[in-house]
């Protein structure tokens, strides 16, 4: 009785945070709500954090506490020094983070029903611990990249090497058999690891061959990874709010980036292939 | 996870994506940035997962557990961070008009 009158608080704390996060994003859109809009959405945030907390499976309070003081401490300390021109890479190194906190999630998750013997992991959540780690291995490495070539701490101008492009799909092959491998054989950690490394790889070796100008649109193109990545551990953890904020950020982010492609005069796919700065032929 | 719960998940992922589609639109260029580091905001939700992660006592699966918490450290940064940037960027934006 009690648990079920918890859940149901939970649930729709969960349906009253997805809607303020769709007011908040639709408000952000227009320039004399842009605040209001940003504050609506950071109370969504809290509110979807503390209805989370009075999930019966959580326990630790102590250790979770301490943990979010300490993120909320450093991320308000870096977030407040940062130079305005530098605005775009640190929000690449924000979003980094939260691509890295969605493979985390899931391998966490993994962990956890791979190696319990009374529980054998569904096709379902198989399927999806796949895909959340692999977006967000790439959203990862990915945004590292995209920060190091606007922080100018790596070379900003356009890698670009002889194979690049059959070396990805190379790697992109062997990422897919071995995640099918791993969803038919969940508890064979080899093939996780296996996923993990080459996801972390394919982030790297995807954003480097494209120009430090055209970083704005990759790390807007990568912020929308890192929604669906957040949506797909939402399937991973049976949890709603999770998929509807993740689904939105990932739907809207590929909307925006095909906006800024347009401010810019460039295309997406031209985008993606890289090697802007040598006139648009690559590899 | 049942079939009947998955396919409700399905309903809600494919409805949340339109919703997210149609709500970028007419954007003027000066919003992109702070669109994009609010949404980025947005996506730190990986922290409702991270918690129910970090939750449980470590039980049999300590490695579990120790994930959870450095994802809840990743995605609080995430979260705050985003948070606190879009406000620097939309404030600055309030003072030049």
């Amino acid at each position: 009785m009690n648990q079920n009158i918890l859940t149901i608080i939970i649930q729709l704390a969960y349906l009253v945070a997805s809607v303020l996060f769709i007011v908040g994003i639709k408000m952000l859109g227009k320039t004399h709500t842009a605040r209001e809009g940003n504050i609506y959405s950071a109370v969504a945030m809290f509110i979807a954090i503390v209805a989370t907390l009075l999930v019966q499976e959580v326990l630790s309070y102590t250790e979770i506490f301490v943990t979010i003081l300490i993120g909320s401490a450093v991320g308000t300390y870096v977030a407040k020094k940062v130079e305005m021109t530098q605005m775009p890479e640190m929000v690449g190194l924000f979003n980094g983070f939260g691509g890295l906190a969605s493979v985390l999630v899931a391998t966490s998750e993994y962990w956890r029903m791979a190696h319990d013997a009374n529980i054998a992991m569904p096709v379902i959540t198989g399927v999806t611990v796949v895909l959340s780690v692999i977006i967000g291995a790439v959203t990862f490495t990915g945004s590292m990249v995209a920060y190091g070539k606007l922080a100018g701490k790596i070379n900003g101008n356009a890698i670009t090497f002889s194979g690049q492009h059959p070396l990805n799909a190379i790697l992109f092959l062997i990422m897919l058999v071995a995640s099918i491998f791993l969803v038919l054989d969940p508890n064979n950690d080899i093939y996780m690891i296996a996923v993990l490394a080459i996801g972390l790889l394919l982030g790297i070796l995807t954003v480097i061959p494209i120009g430090g100008a055209d970083m704005p649109v990759v790390i807007s193109l990568l912020n929308s990874y890192s929604g669906v990545a957040a949506c797909f551990t939402g399937f991973v953890l049976n949890n709603q709010v999770l998929i509807i904020a993740g689904a939105l950020v990932g739907a809207s982010g590929i909307i925006l980036t095909q906006i800024m492609c347009k401010a810019m005069n460039r295309s997406l796919v031209s985008v993606l292939l890289g090697g802007f700065g040598q006139g648009g032929s690559s590899a | 996870m049942s079939i009947e719960n998955l396919i409700v998940l399905l309903y809600v992922l494919v409805l949340a994506s339109y919703v997210g589609f149609e709500l970028i639109a007419k954007v003027p260029p000066t919003l992109h940035t702070p669109l994009m580091s609010g949404s980025n905001a947005i996506s730190g939700i990986t922290i409702v997962g991270a918690i129910i992660c970090a939750g449980p006592l470590p039980g049999e699966f300590p490695l579990s557990k120790i994930l959870g918490m450095v994802a809840l450290f990743f995605a609080t940064l995430n979260v705050v961070g985003g948070y606190v940037v879009t406000d620097r960027m939309l404030q600055m934006f309030k003072k030049k008009k």
